[in-house]
């Protein structure tokens, strides 16, 4: 069985949840968590850095390092994934950075997301990645190199790219932390705007309270 | 497969040199039955001792192997002292970097033709300074003392310690710590010397270790500048090596043995002087002197590295003039007259050793590179580091001092009929490239920011198609540089080709060396002059390819 024929179901529109999930350090408790974020709902996690956040993430991503002790399990749209593999668990990772492919045009950033589809011929695919840019503001600029975007566009192609792979859920690390005041907000409501549209669930890390304020959901504070 | 990538590396590494070296110990011994030894004995050292001036051939390998290291990482550790974080270090750095990959024989033969009493120095300070209008009846080249050899390897070990110190500068926070020490009114050098400079060296000495090893059992840089009689240890060995009467083989094994325990009593002394250095430094450090008149000690610092920078370039220019040299009488600087000549007379012979030489560095290059991605991308995925215990095995085959292992090794593929094949000389050079290949590609490969390999999974990219999409390309620009470096160094290889192809795959540099008794020096300037455009070939093509591939992306161009 192929890796694809694994990956679980694409509708969209489920919840990520966490059921007695709890990550330890050398002995040390980081996370205790037992809740659902819903589809559409965004769920704040807050803390300083070190307080374990971040290996939450990397824990739901499917990325945590084994010097970490974690117990619970995690489930998407009912289906268990805390044993899949990180490329099966169909969620969408978002940096502070962009982290475009350099070595890849925007639309080939776009085109590696996108999930092979025997029905779909290049040329559909093409039509996708051109609706994709125009969603995003960025119409007709499939070709262009993404070091000469804007940091804004940047993370606009960014998001593209984690929706384009059509995931279950988004995961957010500090996504907004190195953009400028003005960008930070317009990012952000783009960001929230189109988690909403698709119902997807959304994890926020950071530790800026204006991220939690727009994201204007349930807010869980980490002490470390 | 790619979970026993590093035990491929590994016995692909230390198998030749273990089996080697019991295979040198066994006929040393006197057990070699296929050339009709079979009783264990010490008499074939009897014969060596008896050789006639053995023990002045030894002492010759064992100081040049000394005195050579400690001159080249004293320059080297003077120069950063002096000058590192300026604008002169960054412009010597361009003009040292380059010279790593030059073949060392190649190296010699440019210092030979600068140095020599007919040569270009002479040659430019003659007549008006000297009076001299024909060359002055010294010998300079080949000297009794190995003083030639010693500069010779010197100016070429200088470019390989530079690097060395180079990566190994950041790791000891240079910055902070200089400012630290000129706070406190020390000197440039002096604070550089007694703050970083036990630190660094201790980063490096693994290198310094393995200049020590190559500078005790040389053979290509000695037969060019080396004293001839008696000439070093190493040099000898090879000669009763390749006797026709194969008997004299148990005595070059013996002699291999000599080398090995040789090799290993310089290190030795060189472990005590490092304990030696260590008490000086420390009672240098609490005088509380603090040396902060510098400037002639750095102007000779900075003079004596660009001298040594400038031997080798000259020399290759001088190279590439005698190869076009028509009619060049002593004392003109330059030829009276220039000519294709001597190309087009050796051209045809040349064809045959330059294909053998690119075929050679290819195949080893390519398995060097394919084995360095499997380890590395196996550490990748499977998140475990062994880098550090690692580290000793690469240095292995640049620690053991080349006869001791690859007599035995040349005599295993004799007894097994495979003396000769062209895969056991590429399996030899695999030895002396993967090292370097993975030393070079290690760290950029260990630098690429993990997350664009997460945000590739997370995308539902497998690990297979993350490793092809992402990461070669990525990474292309280091892979190629290391490739580069890979097929320098196959280039470069004198004494493995010549032991284990048995003669039959002559390359560059086994011809050139050969050329270097008959002292033709146009024809040495054509074989030479291709020695080291070979290389440098490679590190444009390395430079090009992903120039081009990549030449509308801006973010890939500091790679």
């Amino acid at each position: 069985m192929s890796k694809k024929a694994e990956r679980a179901p694409t509708a969209t529109g489920g919840s990520l949840c966490f059921h007695d999930v709890s990550i330890e350090l050398a002995g040390r408790r980081l996370i205790d968590l037992d809740t659902c974020i819903g589809p559409g709902e965004v769920l704040t996690v807050m803390g300083p850095s070190g307080c374990g956040k971040s290996s939450l993430l990397a824990y739901v991503a499917g990325f945590l390092d084994p010097v970490f002790k974690v117990a619970g399990s995690v489930t998407l749209d009912g289906s268990d994934i805390t044993g899949l593999p990180a490329e099966a668990r169909r969620v969408g990772l978002l940096f502070q950075d962009a982290l475009l492919f350099p070595h890849m045009s925007v639309g080939g950033n776009l085109a590696f997301a996108l999930p092979h589809d025997p029905a779909m011929n290049a040329a559909t695919r093409k039509t996708r990645i051109g609706e994709a840019l125009e969603e995003a503001g960025l119409s007709g600029m499939a070709d262009r190199d993404p070091a000469t975007l804007s940091g804004g566009q940047q993370s606009r192609v960014a998001l593209m790219r984690v929706l384009l792979a059509q995931p279950s859920a988004l995961l957010l690390d500090e996504p907004f932390s190195k953009l400028d005041s003005e960008l930070r907000q317009q990012i952000r409501d783009f960001v929230f705007a189109e988690a909403k549209s698709r119902q997807l669930p959304v994890l926020l890390v950071t530790h800026d309270p204006a991220d939690a304020a727009a994201a204007s959901g349930r807010v869980i504070e980490l002490t470390g | 497969m790619l979970r026993y990538a590093p035990h491929l590396a590994i016995a692909m590494l230390s198998g030749p040199i273990i089996f080697g070296l019991l295979a040198t110990l066994l006929p040393a011994f006197g057990y070699f039955p296929a050339l009709g030894g079979n009783e264990i004995t010490a008499r074939h050292f009897a014969t060596l001792f008896a050789q006639p001036g053995l023990w002045r051939s030894a002492w010759i390998s064992l100081s040049a192997g000394l005195i050579t290291t400690l001159v080249s990482l004293a320059l080297v550790m003077a120069f950063f002292a002096a000058w590192s974080n300026t604008r002169f270090f960054a412009r010597v750095q361009h003009l040292v970097s380059p010279l790593l990959s030059i073949p060392h024989a190649a190296a010699a033969f440019g210092f030979a033709f600068m140095i020599a009493p007919s040569g270009w120095i002479m040659r430019l300070i003659s007549p008006e300074l000297t009076g001299m209008t024909r060359p002055p009846d010294v010998q300079i080249l080949n000297d009794p003392w190995a003083f030639a050899m010693m500069a010779g390897l010197v100016i070429k070990e200088i470019p390989f310690l530079f690097l060395v110190m180079l990566a190994a500068l950041p790791q000891v926070r240079p910055l902070a710590h200089q400012k630290v020490a000129t706070g406190l009114g020390y000197g440039r050098m002096a604070g550089f010397l007694l703050v970083l400079g036990p630190p660094l060296y201790r980063q490096m000495r693994l290198a310094v270790f393995a200049v020590i090893a190559y500078a005790s059992s040389v053979v290509d840089v000695a037969l060019i500048l080396g004293p001839t009689n008696p000439a070093p240890l190493a040099v000898r060995l090879v000669d009763w090596m390749n006797d026709p009467d194969l008997t004299r083989r148990f005595m070059a094994s013996a002699g291999a043995v000599l080398q090995f325990l040789l090799t290993g009593m310089a290190l030795l002394i060189w472990l005590m002087l490092e304990r030696l250095s260590g008490v000086v430094m420390k009672r240098l450090a609490a005088s509380g002197r603090r040396y902060s008149k510098d400037r002639a000690a750095r102007l000779a610092a900075g003079s004596a590295m660009m001298l040594a920078a400038g031997l080798v370039l000259a020399g290759l220019g001088v190279l590439a003039i005698w190869s076009f040299a028509g009619y060049w009488a002593f004392p003109d600087a330059l030829p009276s007259s220039w000519t294709m000549k001597t190309w087009s007379r050796h051209l045809d012979a040349v064809g045959a050793p330059l294909a053998v030489t690119i075929e050679i560095a290819l195949a080893a290059t390519l398995i060097a590179v394919i084995v360095t991605l499997a380890c590395l991308e196996r550490e990748t995925r499977l998140g475990d580091g062994g880098g550090s215990r690692a580290l000793g095995i690469l240095y292995l085959p640049l620690l053991v001092p080349q006869p001791a292992f690859l007599f035995g090794l040349q005599m295993l593929f004799l007894a097994a009929g495979l003396s000769g094949w062209f895969w056991a000389v590429v399996m030899v050079h695999l030895v002396f490239v993967l090292p370097y290949v993975f030393l070079s590609l290690s760290d950029p490969w260990r630098a690429l920011d993990e997350r664009y390999a997460k945000l590739a999974a997370s995308l539902g990219a497998p690990v297979n198609r993350i490793f092809w999409r992402i990461r070669l390309p990525m990474l292309l620009r280091a892979i190629l540089a290391a490739a580069a470096i890979g097929f320098a160094v196959s280039i470069g290889q004198y004494l493995p080709t010549l032991l284990i192809g048995a003669g039959r795959w002559p390359t560059l540099t086994t011809e050139a060396v050969g050329l270097a008794s008959g002292g033709d020096r146009r024809v040495i300037g054509v074989y030479a002059f291709l020695q080291m455009a070979l290389p440098f070939a490679g590190f444009l093509i390395a430079t090009l390819v992903p120039a081009l591939l990549f030449a509308k992306r801006k973010g890939m161009k500091i790679g």
